[in-house]
C-alpha cells in the first residue's frame, strides 16, 4: 500500500486537502505582517520624497503673488531634506523642520536613561538576588505585570498630576528653588510645569516595568556557580553582585534597556497629556548645536526645566493640521523617527549577538 | 568538615564537632565577634536602597490609584467628579457632551461604544491572523523562515502608534476603504472612521498575539504531537486538535492581553477615528474612544478644576479598571487552565 494509493481514498484525500489549505492560510497570515510593513514603509517613504502636486488654483495663486527666486531658494525641494533636519517648525510648510523635536527627543532620551537604568537595574537586582521567594517578591512581581498592561495614557495622567501640577501643592504661580552652584545658578521651578524633566519622569515610570523584567531575565541567566565561586572566595553579597553578576548580565540588561528606551522614544500619548504639544521654535535651554553648549554652558542647567517638543509629538502636530503639505512633512518626520528607532534596535541586536557568542557558560 | 576525622570516628562525634565549630571560630577570629562592621552596614544600606527601587513600582501603582480616586471618586474638598455627577448618569446616559455650555452631559456609553467597536474590529483582524502565524511559526515553518519572520514581527511591534495612525488616515481610508466601500458598494465612508482605526489596531496586536501564543504552542511537549501522528492524524489534525487545545490557556491569555492593549491604544485611534462621540455600531462613521477623548481634552485649554478637566479622570479611571481587569483575568486564565507537563 503506497502513499499515492492511500491518497486515492476520497476521505483521506479530502483531509490532506484541508491540511494543505490550512497551511497556506497560516503561511499567508504570517506574510500578512510583512506585506503591511512594506506597504507602510513604501507609502510613507513615497509621501516623504515629494510635495503634493499643486492644483491649478494654487499654481495661479503662486504666479499672482510672484514668489521671487530668493524666497524659493529657502524652500526645500522635497519634504525630507537636510534643511528639514536643521530648521524649526514653521507656518510655511516648505520651511518647516524638526530641529526642536530632535533636540527635545535627545534630552528626553538622556534623562529617561539617567533615571530608568539605575532604578530598573536596582529593582531587578533586589528581586533576583536579595529577596528570597517571599511575599514582597510575589507582590512586586504581580504588580509589575499589571503595570506593564496599564495604557500609556494613564501614565500621562499620573505625570500630569504628579509632576506637571504636583497636586496643585504650590499654589497657582508655583515656586522657584534657586541653588548657587558657584559657577552658575540652578533654578528648579516647582511644580515642574510642562518641562523636559516632567516628560522624562513620566516616560521613566512608563518603561520601568519593561526594564525591570528584562534585567531580571538577564540576571536569571547568570549561572549560580559564578555567585557560589565568588562567595567561596570570601566576597560579600554586594561585592559578588557588583563585580561578578552585574558584569556577566550586562549585555542582556543593555539590550533590554535599549529596546525599552526605543519604546519610550516613540511614545506620544503621555507627552501630549503633560502638554508638550505646542508650536515651538526653540530647543530646550537654547542649545541647538554643540558649539552652543560651548558658548552658554549654563544652558545645560536650564534645559531640563525648559519647554520641549519631541519627534512623535511633532509628527502628531503635523498630522492634525489641515494643509496637505503637512501630511508630507509628517511622513518625512516619520522616516526620521523610524531611522532613529531602527538605529537603537540595531544597536541592541548587535550587543546581544556580540556578547552571546563570547560568553559560554 | 575538615575537623571531622575519617571513617574511624563515629558519626555522633562528627556532628558534635561541627556544632561546636562556630563558637570556636568566634572565639578565635576577631572580625566575626564585632557586632558592628562597616562592611556589614554598607551591605544593609545597599540592600535597603535596592528594596526602595523595587518598591517604586508599588508606589507607581499606588500613585495611579490615588490620583484617579482623588479626582474622580472622592476628594475631601468635595470636588471629585462623582461627587457632582451621579454614577448612574455616567454609566447609562447616552450622550457625551461635556463641552455643552448650559447643560453638559456625561454619559460614557458613546465613548465605551467607540472603544469596544474599534477594539472588536482590531480583534477580528488581529487575533486570527496572530494565532495563525503563531501556529505556522511553531508547527510548519522551517528555521530559516523563522529567522526572517521573527525580526519583521519585532519591527512591527516597535513601530510607534502615531505612525500607525498616520498610515490609517492617509493610506488605509483613501486608498483601501474608500475605493472598496464607497466606489463599489456605495456606502458612505467618513474620512475619520472606526474601520481604518480597527484595521491598524488589528495589525498592531498581531505581534503580541503571535509571540505569546507561539511561546504557548512551543511549550506543548513533542510527545503529544507524536502520539497524534501515531494514531494516523494529519499535520492539520495534530496542530488544530492536539496542540492548540493543549496550549489553550496561553492562547486565551494572549488574546486577553492583546484586547486590553487594543482598548488602551491611544494615538492611532485618535488620529484615525476622529473626535465625534457617537453611539453607533456603523464602522464607517467617525467615533471617539475613551483614550481619544482624554487626548483631545488635554490638547485644548482646559482649566484645571473645571468639570471637563475632572471628566478626564473619570474616563481614565474607567479605562484603567477595564484594562486592569482584563490583565488580571489573563493571569488567572494562565494559572487556572495551565496544563502542566513534566
Amino acid at each position: 500500500m503506497n502513499v499515492s494509493g492511500n491518497l486515492r481514498e476520497p476521505a483521506l484525500a479530502k483531509r490532506h486537502r484541508i491540511g494543505q489549505l490550512f497551511e497556506w492560510a497560516c503561511c499567508g497570515s504570517t506574510w500578512f505582517g510583512m506585506v503591511v510593513l512594506s506597504l507602510l514603509l513604501l507609502s510613507i517613504g513615497w509621501k516623504a520624497m515629494a510635495w503634493p502636486i499643486p492644483d491649478a488654483d494654487a499654481v495661479d495663486r503662486a504666479a499672482a503673488t510672484k514668489t521671487d527666486a530668493k524666497a524659493n531658494a529657502l524652500l526645500s525641494p522635497r519634504p525630507l531634506s537636510t534643511r528639514f533636519l536643521t530648521s524649526y517648525d514653521s507656518r510655511v510648510p516648505q520651511k518647516a523642520g524638526i530641529k526642536a523635536a530632535l533636540w527635545g527627543s535627545l534630552w528626553l532620551l538622556v534623562f529617561v536613561t539617567i533615571t530608568t537604568v539605575p532604578v530598573g537595574v536596582g529593582a531587578a537586582v533586589y528581586l533576583e538576588e536579595y529577596s528570597n521567594e517571599g511575599r514582597w517578591k510575589r507582590i512586586i512581581q504581580v504588580n509589575l505585570s499589571n503595570l506593564a498592561g496599564v495604557p500609556s495614557i494613564v501614565y500621562g495622567i499620573l505625570g500630569l498630576t504628579v509632576f506637571v501640577r504636583m497636586f496643585g501643592l504650590f499654589g497657582h504661580d508655583g515656586k522657584v528653588l534657586d541653588f548657587n552652584l558657584g559657577f552658575a545658578m540652578l533654578s528648579i521651578p516647582l511644580p515642574f510645569e510642562r518641562s523636559v524633566i516632567s516628560g522624562a519622569l513620566t516616560l521613566s515610570l512608563l518603561v520601568l516595568p519593561t526594564v525591570i523584567v528584562a534585567a531580571q531575565e538577564a540576571l536569571r541567566a547568570v549561572p549560580s556557580s559564578i555567585r557560589t565561586a565568588s562567595y567561596a572566595l570570601g566576597a560579600t553579597q554586594w561585592q559578588t553582585i557588583r563585580h561578578q553578576v552585574l558584569p556577566a548580565a550586562m549585555p542582556g540588561i543593555m539590550t533590554g534597556v535599549i529596546l525599552s528606551l526605543s519604546r519610550a522614544m516613540g511614545e506620544t500619548a503621555p507627552l501630549i497629556m503633560i502638554g508638550a504639544l505646542t508650536y515651538l521654535a526653540k530647543c530646550p535651554g537654547k542649545i541647538d548645536s554643540l558649539s552652543a553648549v560651548w558658548q552658554h554652558p549654563t544652558g545645560l542647567l536650564e534645559a531640563p526645566f525648559d519647554v520641549f517638543t519631541s519627534l512623535p509629538i511633532q509628527i502628531f502636530n503635523w498630522v492634525s493640521r489641515a494643509q496637505p503639505e503637512y501630511d508630507h512633512l509628517a511622513a518625512a518626520g516619520i522616516m526620521v523617527l523610524l531611522v532613529v528607532l531602527m538605529m537603537m534596535n540595531t544597536a541592541a541586536i548587535l550587543i546581544r549577538n556580540r556578547f552571546q557568542r563570547r560568553t559560554q557558560w | 568538615m575538615k575537623l571531622c576525622p575519617t571513617k574511624t570516628a563515629s558519626s555522633e562525634s562528627c556532628v558534635s564537632v561541627a556544632q561546636q565549630s562556630p563558637s570556636i571560630l568566634v572565639k578565635n577570629s576577631g572580625s566575626l565577634t564585632r557586632r558592628f562592621s562597616w562592611t556589614r552596614a554598607r551591605e544593609q544600606v545597599i540592600r535597603l536602597v535596592l528594596f526602595l527601587c523595587g518598591a517604586l513600582s508599588l508606589l507607581t501603582t499606588a500613585g495611579i490609584i490615588v490620583v484617579l480616586f482623588n479626582e474622580a471618586i472622592y476628594s475631601y474638598a468635595g470636588t471629585a467628579f462623582f461627587q457632582t455627577v451621579s454614577i448612574t448618569d455616567f454609566l447609562f446616559d447616552t450622550v457625551w457632551a461635556p463641552q455643552h455650555p448650559d447643560k453638559p452631559r456625561f454619559g460614557i456609553l458613546p465613548l465605551l461604544c467607540g472603544t469596544f467597536v474599534i477594539a472588536g474590529l482590531g480583534g477580528i483582524i488581529g487575533l486570527p491572523i496572530g494565532l495563525a502565524s503563531a501556529i505556522y511559526l511553531s508547527e510548519y515553518a522551517k528555521p530559516k523562515m523563522r529567522r526572517i519572520v521573527k525580526p519583521v514581527l519585532e519591527i512591527l511591534a516597535g513601530i510607534p502608534t502615531v505612525v500607525y495612525g498616520y498610515f490609517a488616515l492617509v493610506f488605509v481610508t483613501p486608498y483601501l476603504l474608500r475605493p472598496i466601500f464607497q466606489t463599489w458598494l456605495g456606502i458612505n465612508v467618513d474620512i475619520f472612521n472606526a474601520l481604518s482605526a480597527g484595521i491598524v489596531v488589528g495589525v498592531m496586536i498581531i505581534p503580541t498575539v503571535c509571540s505569546l501564543s507561539e511561546d504557548a504552542l512551543r511549550a506543548v511537549p513533542r510527545g503529544l504531537r507524536e502520539a497524534g501522528y501515531a494514531l494516523g492524524s494529519t499535520k492539520f489534525d495534530v496542530s488544530l486538535k492536539v496542540v492548540v487545545p493543549a496550549a489553550l490557556s496561553g492562547i486565551l491569555a494572549s488574546f486577553l492581553l492583546a484586547i486590553a492593549r487594543a482598548i488602551g491604544e491611544t494615538m492611532a485611534v485618535t488620529i484615525a477615528a476622529g473626535q465625534q462621540p457617537r453611539l453607533t455600531l456603523n464602522p464607517f462613521r467617525g467615533m471617539e474612544t475613551m483614550t481619544a477623548y482624554i487626548v483631545n481634552i488635554s490638547l485644548g485649554d482646559t482649566e484645571a478644576g473645571s468639570m471637563e478637566y475632572k471628566s478626564l479622570y473619570a474616563v481614565a479611571l474607567s479605562l484603567f479598571v477595564i484594562t486592569l481587569s482584563m490583565n488580571v483575568l489573563a493571569q488567572w486564565v494562565l494559572k487556572r487552565f495551565r496544563e502542566v507537563y513534566e
